[in-house]
């Protein structure tokens, strides 16, 4: 058995997203030459709620498309049965633009270094700035975000779920703990 | 999903769900090849070896360049038909190839049934690239994922195939697959080249616009001349005069229709110019789509390393506690 | 020295009789055959229990290929022989494609000489019809006759003129040899690998129609009724085939045939996975035509079961399908599958040995298949219960290509006699 304890909900996220559009608007200094890329499949319905709130302060939307980071994973040989591959959909240039990068977790960091490599084959963007929602820390890699929703202190035993509504029917973050 | 086959021997033996997530996956692999920077790591540091028996241009570039856009070394050997003219028998130049360790053996054959006689002996995964008159599975899977582009469904749909049914390994793989799908399948040829054993599995029928009326897809299948040593049909010119699709015969299938070919054409014998040139051709679509099914089944058959059923070295042991906590996050 | 075999089942085909009783073998002969328990062996008689077994004139095989001489990388007359045995035959024929073919004196006299020297199975060659196999001019039957062959055959080189088979069944009825004609129109069978049907293509293999087997019955059939003598069909393998020599028997032609137990217990099927075990020629045909052969057994259309024994090295199996030897071992597995078969169709245990011995006796007209008082002591032990399994290292046979390897069956031959020597006792 496993035990899980919340620690954000639909409330704590929302308020999360709405400092993090802020923060971005900030230090962009409006939204110009700005997209998002949600990196699949969690990133993506929080990049679309960004989206939605950078639109609310500022009045502009700002382009947003999905990549699929599978064929980027530096574990691909060593899984035994190879992971679904959805694709990637941007259907806009990233050269010269400024990249904010969506994911839910930031862990070792080779997510987002594989949605490093993924972005550079795909064009050459001005800038990338990196946004999670959550940090849990342990990196692998030399990796830090721009913007984060929350720094969650973990243990390497812990798993952190971020469920969203779109896919998992519930707003919440929860922190589970692994075996006995 | 998982995609649990180790090789792509033939479509007849895949279930629906394999052959559409086949699909999915070769679908998502297009967007790649529109790409300026063309090319993903995906198959870092695997090795493909192409082994042609029979000569065969197009498909060889088409699994080579699926290769080399997943970033596998792509080592083509045509030359095993020198050995195999040497006396090396076919398990002993297979056995060669596999002492060097490639990940994926692509087998084009003249005989039937060769993949899975590498297959059963063999370590890395086989693709079967055509064997004999058998299947040419990732021919019909191009097929299968230019049909869906443009009707977005199997089922219910009339696809007459017409042409040299007994010897196409293009009109078996395209036959089992769409059957297992939920088509209607129609074949058409001249009764030599049409079995009757297809009964179970199409209508069959020697006349083309018995099969054409009504039809949502239209697959015209190449006259192999060198094959046509037996007596099939009178003349070249005979054939044409009764199995050549012409603009004609379209005004009877549905106002949608698509035309396929897997190349290349014999224009005038099977297939008439304005057909392959006129709106209803999809013959290009079919083409860019064979890299992208090529790309799918390297990736799908080609990761997950090698599948040895030993038990792991300690190395190994913490490399799998380290991935699984790693994909655990 | 005396045998005496202990009350087992006597099955006699012959005599038409089935009784328990003891068997007593003196010199070689059969000296008596007495209620069970009347035996009264003296101190050095052998005793042989029988109890629960089947007592039967010894097993012939009237088509096998023992590959010597030329091919003894396949098989030599000594190991066929001992597969012979083991499989409970005690009298073989051989065909006459060996290298050189046994279109001569000379070579029967070889054979018929390793035979002697092997010392286990009787071994009856078959001569060539034609020189060479070559289908063109008629071998010396008469040579060959003195020299001791039982029949004469182009089996693997089937006859394509019909006025060599005409000149052939004239000639050999000369010399009471029966002609065993491999049934085959090679233009119509040109490049098929496997049975022309469902299989064929699905596995996109080019197919053998039953055509081409039953256009060549229909053929001989009618030179036959012109010509007289005798034809023996070798391993007929479709319905259509039954029924021409049903329809043929009930006419009054001279003709007989057998059948093997691939051809009635296996189908296209077996090609499944491009399994080159089961790839043989005549092919495996479908459900319907093993029903057919089935059917052909049960009333008498088809005289005999013969294995048409056919070693092949590994590698010539191991290989494309296309490019595969065909056939399959069998001397080994005949009674088993013979059993199995006999228990699906409700077959009689005096028809099964008639099929397995008198009659093969009857059409090559060999000593054996008889276990009358005065016969020669050839006699095979099965245990039709003793449930077994067919491994590769159990095989007597120089080769190993069978289908039906890893079987697990009921029924086998336990001691094979001839001429009142043990040759071969399983376990022994």
């Amino acid at each position: 058995m496993s035990d899980e304890r919340r620690v954000l909900d639909a409330q704590g996220i929302d308020r999360a997203l709405t400092r993090i559009a802020h923060e971005i608007v900030e230090r962009n200094k409006g939204l110009a030459g700005l997209v998002l890329i949600g990196i699949r499949s969690r990133g993506v319905h929080l990049a679309d709620r960004l989206r939605r709130k950078l639109a609310e302060i500022d009045g502009t939307s700002v382009p947003m498309g999905i990549i699929d980071i599978t064929l980027y994973r530096d574990d691909l040989s060593r899984s035994h049965q190879q992971p679904e591959v959805k694709g990637t959909t941007i259907d806009f240039s990233i050269d010269d633009r400024r990249v904010i990068l969506v994911d839910d977790v930031l862990f070792t960091g080779r997510t987002v270094r594989a949605a490093l490599d993924a972005l550079m084959d795909l064009g050459r963007p001005l800038s990338v700035q990196l946004c999670v929602l959550v940090d849990r820390g342990h990196r692998e890699l030399p990796i830090r975000a721009d913007y984060v929703g929350k720094n969650l202190p973990t243990s390497r035993d812990q798993e952190v779920q971020v469920r969203v509504s779109e896919s998992d029917g519930v707003d919440e973050v929860v922190l589970v703990q692994r075996g006995g | 999903m998982r995609f649990s086959q180790r090789h792509l021997l033939g479509l007849e033996e895949l279930d629906r769900e394999e052959i559409l997530f086949l699909l999915d996956t070769a679908a998502s692999f297009r967007e790649i090849s529109e790409r300026e920077i063309k090319k993903v790591p995906a198959l870092r540091g695997k090795t493909v070896v192409a082994a042609f028996f029979e000569p065969s241009t197009r498909t060889r570039i088409s699994f080579e360049i699926a290769a080399k856009r997943l970033s596998a070394d792509f080592v083509s050997l045509s030359g095993t038909v020198s050995s195999a003219a040497k006396g090396e028998t076919l398990l002993d130049t297979a056995r060669n190839l596999a002492a060097m360790q490639p990940d994926v053996l692509v087998l084009r054959h003249p005989s039937a049934g060769t993949p899975h006689l590498l297959a059963k002996h063999l370590q890395c995964a086989v693709v079967n690239a055509g064997d004999g008159c058998h299947e040419h599975p990732t021919q019909a899977l191009l097929d299968l994922l230019t049909i869906r582009e443009r009707k977005g469904r199997f089922e219910g749909l009339v696809v007459a195939i017409v042409g040299d049914i007994l010897h196409s390994r293009v009109a078996r793989s395209n036959l089992f697959a769409l059957r297992t799908l939920g088509a209607e399948v129609r074949l058409a040829g001249p009764r030599t080249l049409l079995p009757s054993e297809c009964a179970p599995w199409a209508f069959t029928t020697p006349h083309l616009e018995e099969a054409v009326q009504g039809a949502d897809v239209v697959m015209l299948l190449r006259l192999q001349r060198e094959r046509q040593v037996g007596n099939f049909f009178p003349s070249l010119e005979e054939y044409s005069r009764y199995y050549c699709l012409e603009e004609g015969h379209l005004k009877l299938a549905k106002p949608d229709v698509m035309v396929m070919h897997p190349g290349p054409l014999n224009r005038g014998i099977e297939i008439s110019s304005a057909v392959a040139d006129g709106p209803y051709s999809v013959i290009l679509d079919q083409v860019a789509n064979g890299v992208a099914v090529r790309m799918a089944v390297l990736y799908l058959l080609g990761t997950g390393g090698r599948r040895v059923e030993a038990v792991p070295t300690k190395t190994q042991m913490t490399a799998i506690q380290r991935s699984g906590r790693r994909a655990t996050r | 020295m005396s045998l005496w075999i202990r009350g087992g089942l006597v099955i006699d085909p012959a005599n038409d009789r089935e009784l328990v009783a003891d068997l007593h073998i003196v010199d070689g002969r059969i000296a008596a055959l007495t209620p069970p328990g009347s035996a009264q062996p003296q101190d050095h008689d052998l005793v042989i229990p029988a109890e629960s077994l089947w007592v039967v004139p010894g097993l012939i095989d009237m088509h096998v290929h023992l590959r010597e001489p030329g091919y003894e990388y396949k098989e030599t007359i000594a190991t066929g022989a001992a597969a012979a045995v083991a499989g409970g035959f005690t009298a073989v024929a051989c065909m006459a494609n060996t290298m050189p073919v046994n279109d001569s004196a000379a070579v029967t006299e070889f054979i018929l000489e390793r035979a002697r020297i092997a010392g286990l199975a009787r071994v009856y060659p078959i001569g060539a019809v034609s020189k060479g196999l070559a289908g063109r001019e008629l071998a010396e039957m008469g040579e060959m006759h003195r020299a001791g062959i039982v029949a004469v055959s182009d089996d693997g080189q089937p006859i394509q003129d019909g006025l060599l088979m005409r000149r052939a069944l004239e000639y050999a009825s000369t010399f009471d040899l029966p002609v065993i004609a491999h049934e085959e129109d090679r233009a119509l069978s040109q490049g098929g690998v496997m049975n022309e049907g469902e299989w064929s293509f699905r596995l996109g293999l080019p197919g053998i129609p039953s055509a081409a087997e039953e256009s060549m019955v229909a053929r001989d059939l009618a030179i036959l009724e012109r010509t007289g003598g005798h034809l023996h069909i070798a391993h007929l393998s479709t319905a259509g085939s039954v029924e021409l020599v049903r329809a043929a028997k009930r006419r009054g032609l001279p003709v007989t045939a057998e059948v093997t137990p691939h051809h009635f217990t296996l189908t296209e099927a077996a090609v499944a996975g491009y399994n080159t075990q089961a790839k043989m020629n005549p092919p495996l045909r479908t459900v319907k035509d093993v029903q057919a052969v089935r059917e052909g057994l049960l009333d008498g259309t088809i005289d005999c079961i013969a294995t048409d024994h056919a070693p092949h090295h590994q590698d010539e199996k191991l290989c494309e399908f296309d490019r595969a030897a065909n056939g399959i071992i069998g001397l080994e597995t005949a009674v088993a599958l013979t059993l199995t078969m006999a228990r699906e169709i409700g077959w009689s245990r005096k028809q099964m040995i008639a099929a397995l011995s008198t009659n093969p006796a009857r059409i090559l007209k060999l000593p054996g298949g008889t276990l009358s008082v005065g016969a020669p002591a050839d006699i095979t032990l099965i245990d039709p219960e003793l449930q077994w399994v067919m491994g590769a290292e159990s095989s007597r046979s120089r080769s190993r290509n069978t289908p039906f390897l890893g079987y697990a069956f009921r029924g086998r031959a336990v001691m094979t006699i001839v001429e009142g020597q043990i040759k071969w006792r399983l376990g022994g």
